[in-house]
């Protein structure tokens, strides 16, 4: 399996963010992508999900499932966390398995993995915001998807979050699949570096 | 189709829980309703006259209160991201959000509806006619008002620019809902005729909603 991007170009707002852009990704890889504030890394991450459209250039998947587009087989986890406050955990997850479908794991299990499993009937609501990102994690190990597109995965994890965390993408990658990170942190995994806009 | 039915039932349990927005537009159409006697007088026969415009008027304003959050919630926590990505095309879920809209919130109406009618001095036949047409019209005004809510998020406008969008729409629904009412009521034109240009307009919205929306929603990512 192979993402790549040919000659991607990115305008936000009538303002080029970046342009000619190419990268790489194969099966049990991970890309950091790096740049200063506003260089476009999230617009990168959106893009590959299918939620920008580019002014220009390629993105596409090789040797994923063809019935599927690209958005489809990844998960996307943003700044925002697409939790219900009104909804149990257990809830928020069950939705998210239901409504995401294909291969899909234990619910109960994915929550025990992240370190959520005694809060499974607590109102999202009363969640921190480490909480909040343990729990979207736990939608990653519910559904799989090959690619994983994470935007500043490790903010408010602590300690023992972001080593978890680190466990479950180094696991992702030896099932052969590949992640794209955009971050200012260490991934605390082998990454491969993509360099976005200039120097940081 | 699993999909679907999850976000339907989603939708449907926060609407109902505590902060949702189910219960806000009924207390609505009961405060408009309540109110309207005492700004009119206590004349029987007016009230009786006036009754079914009343009704529908409240149903409509009340439909339309709760509907700018349609996707605006889902698009500021991030939900409308994923559900743009998924397998399910957005149309569809589009349509499956409008049906959960509609059952949370104006089913409950079409149901306080006999209740309200005594207020207004309407006999058996009328209150049947008026809750049979609201039955037959709600669902035009969800799935048009979709189209506004879906605007709403793409504009990044709430509120006011929805109810400007969405309320020129829903005259037709008005119009021939309450012709409808009043044929039952008082004639003389015939109940069916109306009736069945309501039950036309709600299919025709049906159709065109959740492809607008998508449409419009698709059209403003970012």
């Amino acid at each position: 399996m192979q993402l790549s991007g040919r000659g991607v170009i990115c305008v936000r707002g009538g303002r080029e963010v970046f342009s000619g852009l190419d990268f790489e990704a194969g099966s049990g890889e991970a890309v950091a992508v790096v740049g200063r504030n506003g260089s476009g890394k999230t617009s990168l991450l959106r893009l590959i999900a299918g939620l920008l459209v580019p002014a220009g250039g390629t993105i596409a998947l090789d040797g994923g499932d063809a019935e599927l587009t690209l958005p489809e087989q990844c998960h996307y986890l943003g700044h925002r966390d697409a939790l219900k406050p009104a909804l149990s955990v257990m809830e928020n997850l069950t939705f998210w398995a239901d409504f995401l479908g294909g291969e899909r794991f234990d619910a109960g299990e994915s929550l025990a993995t992240v370190g959520l499993d005694h809060a499974a009937d607590l109102p999202a609501a009363f969640l921190s915001a480490g909480q909040r990102r343990r729990l979207s994690l736990a939608r990653l190990l519910t559904v799989r998807r090959p690619v994983w597109l994470l935007d500043e995965p490790t903010t408010a994890l602590d300690v023992g979050g972001q080593d978890m965390f680190s466990g479950l993408m180094r696991e992702h990658l030896s099932r052969g699949g590949l992640i794209i990170a955009a971050t200012h942190a260490p991934l605390g995994i082998d990454s491969r570096e993509l360099r976005i806009g200039g120097a940081a | 189709m699993t999909a679907l039915s999850a976000l339907i039932r989603r939708d449907i349990r926060i609407a109902l829980r505590v902060g949702g927005g189910a219960l806000i537009g009924v207390l609505f159409f009961l405060t408009v309703v309540v109110l309207m006697p005492f700004a009119v007088g206590p004349d029987l026969a007016l009230l009786s006259r006036l009754g079914p415009a009343i009704l529908w008027l409240g149903a409509l304003l009340a439909s339309l209160l709760t509907l700018d959050r349609l996707f605006m919630a889902d698009h500021e926590d991030g939900s409308l991201d994923l559900i743009t990505m998924s397998r399910t095309p957005l149309e569809l879920a589009c349509a499956a959000k409008a049906l959960a809209h509609w059952l949370a919130a104006g089913l409950p109406l079409i149901v306080a509806t006999p209740v309200l009618g005594l207020l207004l001095n309407l006999d058996m036949v009328a209150t049947g006619a008026v809750a049979l047409t609201l039955l037959a019209g709600t669902p035009a005004l969800t799935f048009t008002g979709m189209i506004g809510a879906a605007l709403a998020v793409t504009l990044h406008r709430g509120g006011l620019l929805m109810a400007v969008l969405v309320l020129p729409l829903s005259i037709p629904v008005l119009i021939f809902g309450v012709a409808a009412s009043q044929a039952a009521i008082v004639g003389p034109m015939t109940f069916g005729a109306p009736f069945s240009i309501l039950c036309a307009l709600s299919l025709v919205s049906l159709v065109i909603g959740p492809f607008a929306a998508a449409a419009s929603l698709k059209h403003g990512l970012d």
